[in-house]
């Protein structure tokens, strides 16, 4: 379908444009704000692929919370001389190299790979019963499968946000 | 309908887990409600005690009932967690770094200023973590239980909030781990996508089902062992490691690099060797990767430890090369070998703790204790702490009497049974090369002149845990048979 | 239905994706300019695993992005936190003036 194709195209220009003006930009202001955008080209490729549940968090819980928190501390901690600085490591060249490296890497061997994974009906896989269904929404089947097969991650990464709370305002605080 | 997705099998597996985040709880309320004043906060230790006392009791339980029903293993929450000898071993090594940790902690906190009772439970929670490390056996459990455990640590190094030092270790420290938690978790997700599910047993079914010169497979192997090195802080991949343990409070470097690096361990043993390890069929694909790292991480951390001055740093550098010591022994990867793991950490707990005890003791008003020139003169000032401390580094040496030998001895057999013989004797070169920088230390305690008069700064709970420490070392050495088997029930089949 | 892009397109999109927060943690200097190419990091894994989840008809890696983006946010709360303790200390967020220590 032609449609799915012109999306994926657009989404995946916010996305990679988004990223490359990220880690590009000069204002701490402007990365934020460009990551943000990529974020949201990420939320549409979730879109496109029928995550909806993840779409609604990733702007929710991505764009709405975490950057938000970033864009407070940038904020909070005056950047405006740092902006003047010199913006990127000496050994740009390397870095450069290295990073050409990994991501031709990766890309290679997952093209290479392509057919590798089994992309048709998995059938016999023992979780795989929840797509099938199309009346029952994504939100739903998430729930079944996170308080069932995943009752354990979902108890221990409470624990993990009341670290981060404590994290926060142990660091933070000025006394405690 | 919730029995049927929490059981009481699945309660089982993680009692000791839940009452270390019940304690850890109850330290956050008690030192809220109960201990305004800071020199109350040390009775936290009971609480810590009583943590771990239930722990170590539903350990036990969880031995005799694998014991008494004579299975190797049990697993619960659907494979989720798998509590078998391997799981409980490494955890009573993380209840004894714990416990020693925290009952030194409050007086070096106090000369720091920074007593607080959330230090506490931070350790609680952070062996929570390590307990889903050493036990999980599903992607999201040990990915949570990874994260958990890192969290942790980032905060408590962090946690001399004035000093500089401490930010900056921190600082490193935290985006170095989400930095390779984030080469980690893509390599899962490349698991994710060749198995279709997150369990370690059908994940390591679909790859052995497929060459291992697999592509995919590779990509899986390479992202996510990145990921592992940085964790165990093998070469190139330990930069954040020296900086880390010099800027964290010694007590934290001491639980850093005794638990966590017990830790991601056995997070690499789950993923690397065992029925339900993934990447256990493409064992001729990373070998020869595993045994590089292993040489260049016994070469930088030994040649970089030479010219340090100060003695954390010397330290980190010489836990760089233990980790190089015990890559090699999953290179070897026959019986002996993972034995030889296992019996390394177990020894490498005792002793490295130790050395990190006397540098708590070195610590006191207005002098930081790390350097070289601190410790000159040690054997005049209190010569019992300098004798332990030389039992302490002899060890980590691995001379004959203390317990770091039995560690050495066995991984260089393994080397040997599988004919690995360059690896083995290039192994005990380097050992020549930490003779020489332990034994700088060692001139120093003994034949330099005091650099100044105050009295080293003791406690009762520094006293017992060097005590037990100290003993551990030479019982070890002197007498290993109930240690190595101890560790013999560790192997995973 | 089935999107007519096919899964390669996705996964290396994502490929990219990581690269380049690679490629911003290895060059910046900036400390929350780093942090932020490790969100990007995070966010091309998360984009993997839906893509394998949907290609497989599964949830379980709509799951893991979840827990993905849980830690994330975990991460973030507890960095900038440090941040901010470091810009109280020193008053810059330049990587290379925060190396006090040295070999």
């Amino acid at each position: 379908m032609l449609i799915d194709t012109i999306f994926f195209y657009v989404f995946a220009l916010l996305t990679l444009g988004g990223g490359l003006l990220t880690i590009t930009r000069r204002n701490a202001v402007h990365s934020a704000l460009s990551l943000i955008v990529s974020l949201l080209g990420v939320a549409g490729l979730y879109l496109m692929q029928q995550a909806e549940f993840l779409f609604a968090v990733q702007i929710v819980l991505y764009v709405g919370g975490i950057m938000v928190l970033f864009l407070f501390v940038i904020m909070l901690v005056n950047l405006d001389l740092s902006a003047k600085e010199r913006q990127f490591n000496g050994q740009w060249m390397v870095a450069l190299v290295a990073v050409a490296a990994v991501g031709a890497e990766i890309s290679w061997f997952l093209y290479r790979g392509q057919g590798a994974f089994q992309l048709a009906d998995t059938a016999g896989a023992p979780s795989a019963a929840a797509f099938a269904v199309t009346t029952t929404g994504n939100t739903e089947i998430l729930a079944d499968v996170l308080f069932q097969e995943y009752l354990l991650p979902f108890e221990i990464a409470s624990i993990l946000l009341l670290v981060a709370v404590v994290g926060a305002v142990v660091m933070a605080k000025k006394r405690i | 309908m919730i029995q049927s997705f929490y059981t009481t099998t699945d309660h089982f597996t993680i009692i000791p887990a839940v009452m270390l985040a019940l304690f850890g709880c109850a330290i956050l309320l008690f030192d809220f409600l109960i201990f305004p004043d800071p020199r109350q906060r040390k009775w936290l230790l009971i609480f810590v005690a009583l943590a771990e006392g239930f722990t170590g009791f539903a350990l036990y339980r969880q031995t005799a009932w694998l014991a008494a029903n004579g299975q190797a293993q049990l697993q619960g929450f659907q494979g989720s967690v798998t509590v078998d000898g391997f799981g409980i071993f490494f955890n009573w090594i993380f209840l004894i770094a714990a416990m020693v940790v925290a009952l030194v902690s409050y007086h070096y906190l106090e000369i720091s200023g920074e007593h607080h009772g959330e230090y506490y439970s931070l350790i609680l929670f952070a062996q929570c973590g390590m307990y889903f490390l050493a036990t999980g056996t599903d992607l999201i459990t040990l990915f949570i239980g990874l994260e958990l455990m890192a969290l942790c640590f980032y905060i408590m190094v962090g946690f001399l909030r004035a000093d500089k030092r401490s930010n900056e270790a921190a600082m490193k420290y935290l985006l170095l781990g989400a930095f390779s938690s984030g080469f980690l978790v893509y390599g899962f997700s490349v698991m994710y996508g060749i198995a279709h599910s997150t369990k370690l047993e059908d994940i390591a079914a679909a790859i052995a089902s497929r060459p291992p010169s697999d592509p995919v497979v590779f990509l899986a192997l390479a992202t996510t062992l990145v990921g592992l090195l940085f964790k165990i802080s093998a070469a190139p991949f330990h930069m954040w490691a020296p900086d880390a343990y010099e800027g964290a409070p010694t007590t934290v470097t001491a639980y850093l690099s005794v638990a966590s690096g017990a830790a991601s361990f056995a997070f690499l043993l789950r993923l690397f060797h065992g029925p339900l390890a993934p990447f256990a069929s493409a064992r001729e694909v990373w070998e020869p990767m595993l045994a590089v790292v292993a040489i260049l991480t016994l070469t930088v951390g030994n040649l970089a430890a030479v010219n340090q001055t100060n003695i954390k740093r010397l330290l980190a550098y010489s836990s760089i090369s233990h980790s190089g010591y015990m890559l090699l022994g999953l290179v070897a990867g026959n019986e002996t070998g993972i034995k030889g793991i296992a019996v390394y950490v177990m020894v490498y707990t005792f002793m490295n703790l130790g050395a990190f005890l006397v540098l708590v003791a070195l610590r006191r008003q207005k002098i930081i204790g790390e350097d070289l020139d601190d410790i000159s003169g040690l054997m005049h000032k209190s010569p019992g702490y300098a004798l332990l401390m030389l039992i302490f580094l002899l060890s980590l040496a691995g001379i004959p009497p203390t317990a770091g030998f039995l560690g050495k001895y066995y991984i260089f057999l393994a080397l040997i049974q599988t004919g690995h013989y360059t690896l083995a004797v290039v192994g005990t070169l380097y050992v020549a090369v930490a003779i020489y920088y332990y034994f700088k230390v060692v001139r120093s305690m003994f034949v330099g002149e005091e650099t100044e008069k105050a009295p080293l700064a003791t406690s009762f709970g520094l006293r017992v845990a060097l005590a037990v420490t100290g003993v551990m070392t030479l019982a070890i050495g002197i007498y290993p048979e109930p240690f190595l088997k101890l560790a013999q029930t560790s192997l995973l089949r | 239905m089935l999107t007519a892009v096919p899964i390669s397109w996705f996964l290396t999109l994502s490929a990219v994706l990581f690269a380049l927060g690679v490629a911003g943690f290895v060059f910046r200097r900036n400390i929350i300019t780093v942090f932020m190419s490790i969100e990007l990091m995070l966010n091309a894994v998360n984009l993997s695993f839906v893509t394998f989840s949907y290609h497989q008809k599964q949830v379980n890696g709509h799951l893991y992005a979840f827990f993905v983006m849980v830690v994330a946010a975990a991460e973030a709360a507890v960095g900038l936190a440090i941040i901010l303790t470091i810009f109280k200390n020193r008053s810059t967020l330049n990587i290379d003036d925060v190396d006090s220590m040295k070999n």
